[in-house]
């Protein structure tokens, strides 16, 4: 598979009057041609910001610090900023998690979803208008010519994330990046939209890196994940191998503390079934633990884990990577 | 399912009006709440679901009359809470609790946790003076979880799961028979949900408290409820004990929400059958049954009359012209 985009040592910081917070630290991560990264973690753990770095639209005081950003062979951290616009929204567009608040409301959605291919300089207004009709067609918005002239308020929330995607589609991005797509919506949508980015990602070849919390969403969609925890990648691999062996403690047990479908138990007077639940709460990032950020939560917490951060690394395997001194001890070394 | 119901609603309806400009007539109505009958036993669960719009939420604080219904009985405990002057209502709240979704902004942030905790102990006049109700504090407090010196910080000092938990100490200072609860977990990271789900079934074995559980999520419901009852557009849909839902789901709708819900089995296959369109305005229902417009298997009937919530088995009631009465 060829290589659309090579994030490596990838680290934004923000700094405060509390201190700095590493919102994202020496992350490394790849999307290849068509694929579907998974990034998933819990609020804080960096994965929003991650999406913000990868066009550098990172919101002051965050600054990105070190890292390389390879995307079809081009260091997008090198190029100046007005050759990154080329890229952003172009090359590499966002969907965000919003569809009330990331919608101009004084603008028609027809021409939102057309300023994309004007302000790029790809076509003039009204081809442009006629080509955001098509993509309404191709998001499933019903009678989209008369929808064109729609404000924001006129639609419901399913239909604004809709606008949102076509938006995003509108430059023929070759990577989208989706921020919970899906998080403000009820289930039945979310169905809906989640069945539309599959849809538009095989017919389009689209590569599309699709960050949620929510881990049947991530299970359905993606062919490989990373998970994050307080800024850091802790865990990657092909999805099918991370839900059935995760490797690192948190992995394991976020996925035991999903309630699943079926699994409630069952039978007359049956008691209610507790939760496998991970004790502590997410860690505040302007406090992290020394050592492994996890350890304060970590079942399997071992002397070393309180004293050195593990490094993120291959497993003998291949094709799976974690941050996790069970699998490697503080040398590098597997065990 | 016992007969004696802690809390009975009735025929509940809640009509918003809709007025368009300063000082103008009610131009239509939001039916919110349109014709909600329910009950819940002593120390069971109910499990309200449904999606935005539903009216769960509504129904939910109809009952708690921090809103006032438009029509229908709210009876707890034989009483009827509607008939209730606001003197008497601020009584019975010591026996009906609720715990809301947002931690963040259910509690007042420049009050302590101690404060925050100890006032419904002193409203009621619940304890000799405040040493003694400042243990029952510490007690409230230990007992969700939490140390016990965190009576002396504000709510900002704490994490979302951990603001939940005081909110569930509120919750229990008066020792309720019912607690509404309003997606108390929702707003919750997910490793948290966990430990406040766990929190919930530990104090009711322990207290006995019966629980309206208000939730989108039906894999969390599965593990609280005792029965569930789905609401769509200010309506039941379908209500039946616990594992009939998620067996053998029977309107058209319940099978649709089971059937969306992300499974987080990468083995499972990823194709579905989706349910297309949005949910119709509840200012403008459909005619007939209110899911026609969305149903997968709709008849002519179906766009006619409005099918009436009928009990198919016992304890089993389903408003679906599709799904057979008792005995055929």
């Amino acid at each position: 598979m060829t290589r659309l985009l090579e994030v490596e040592d990838l680290s934004t910081h923000f700094v405060t009057d509390e201190g700095i917070v590493r919102a994202v630290e020496h992350v490394s991560f790849h999307v290849d041609q068509g694929e579907t990264l998974g990034l998933v973690g819990e609020s804080g753990c960096g994965k929003s910001v991650t999406a913000l770095s990868l066009v550098r639209l990172v919101p002051p005081p965050g600054r990105i610090v070190s890292g390389r950003i390879v995307y079809k062979g081009a260091d997008l951290m090198r190029l100046e900023e007005r050759d990154i616009r080329r890229y952003r929204g172009r090359e590499i567009a966002l969907v965000f998690q919003e569809p009330m608040t990331a919608l101009n409301p004084v603008f028609t959605v027809g021409y939102q979803i057309a300023e994309g291919l004007i302000v790029h300089g790809m076509m003039k207004k009204k081809e442009a208008l006629r080509e955001a009709a098509r993509l309404m067609e191709l998001v499933r918005i019903p009678d989209a010519l008369r929808r064109l002239r729609d404000y924001p308020h006129q639609m419901s929330g399913g239909m604004r994330q809709r606008v949102l995607i076509a938006m995003a589609l509108a430059c023929r991005p070759s990577l989208l990046v989706a921020d919970e797509p899906t998080t403000a919506l009820d289930v039945t949508l979310q169905a809906e939209v989640l069945d539309l980015l599959r849809r538009l990602k095989d017919d389009l070849g689209l590569s599309l890196i699709l960050i949620s919390h929510n881990l049947g969403v991530i299970a359905e969609t993606a062919d490989r994940v990373a998970v994050m925890y307080a800024g850091r990648i802790v865990e990657e691999a092909p999805v099918r191998d991370l839900f059935a062996t995760p490797k690192h403690p948190y992995t394991a047990g976020l996925l035991k503390s999903i309630p699943r479908l079926g699994e409630g138990g069952e039978g007359a007077g049956r008691r209610k079934r507790r939760l496998s639940a991970i004790e502590g709460n997410v860690p505040d990032l302007l406090r992290l633990p020394p050592g492994c950020a996890f350890h304060p939560r970590c079942p399997e917490v071992m002397p070393e884990c309180r004293v050195d951060e593990p490094r993120f690394l291959g497993a003998p395997e291949g094709r799976r990577a974690v941050a996790c001194f069970k699998h490697h001890d503080p040398g590098g070394r597997p065990r | 399912m016992s007969a004696s119901g802690l809390l009975e609603v009735r025929d509940l309806v809640k009509h918003f009006p809709i007025r368009r400009g300063l000082f103008a007539r009610p131009s239509g109505s939001v039916r919110a709440v349109d014709g909600v009958s329910l009950r819940v036993a002593p120390g069971e669960t109910l499990a309200l679901v449904g999606e935005s719009g539903s009216g769960k939420t509504t129904t939910g604080r109809c009952i708690l009359r921090l809103l006032e219904p438009t029509s229908g009985a709210v009876r707890f405990g034989g009483v009827d809470l509607l008939g209730l002057s606001p003197r008497d209502m601020r009584r019975m709240r010591r026996q009906i609790q609720v715990i809301f979704q947002d931690p963040y902004a259910s509690l007042n942030p420049r009050m302590r946790v101690g404060t925050i905790v100890r006032e419904p102990l002193e409203i009621h006049r619940i304890g000799a003076g405040r040493k003694e109700r400042d243990a029952m504090v510490a007690r409230l407090l230990e007992r969700v979880g939490l140390d016990p010196a965190a009576m002396r910080r504000f709510p900002h000092e704490f994490s979302g799961g951990q603001r939940q938990r005081i909110g569930v100490a509120r919750a229990l200072a008066l020792r309720p028979r019912l607690i509404v609860a309003d997606e108390p977990v929702s707003a919750l990271d997910v490793s948290v949900q966990a430990q406040v789900i766990n929190l919930l079934i530990d104090l009711q074995e322990e207290f006995g408290i019966a629980y309206l559980f208000i939730a989108h999520d039906l894999a969390v419901v599965e593990r609280i409820a005792d029965r569930v009852a789905v609401m769509y557009l200010g309506r039941i849909a379908e209500e039946a004990p616990v594992e009939a839902i998620f067996k053998n789901p029977l309107h058209p709708y319940t099978k649709a929400l089971l059937q969306a819900i992300p499974v987080p089995d990468p083995d499972r296959a990823r194709t579905r059958e989706v349910l297309r369109g949005d949910l119709p305005s509840p200012a403008d229902p459909p005619p007939g049954c209110r899911f026609q417009t969305r149903c997968p298997v709709a008849i002519e009937v179906c766009r006619r009359v409005d099918p009436p919530l009928v009990e198919v088995a016992p304890g089993r009631r389903v408003a679906c012209h599709l799904v057979p009465g008792p005995g055929g």
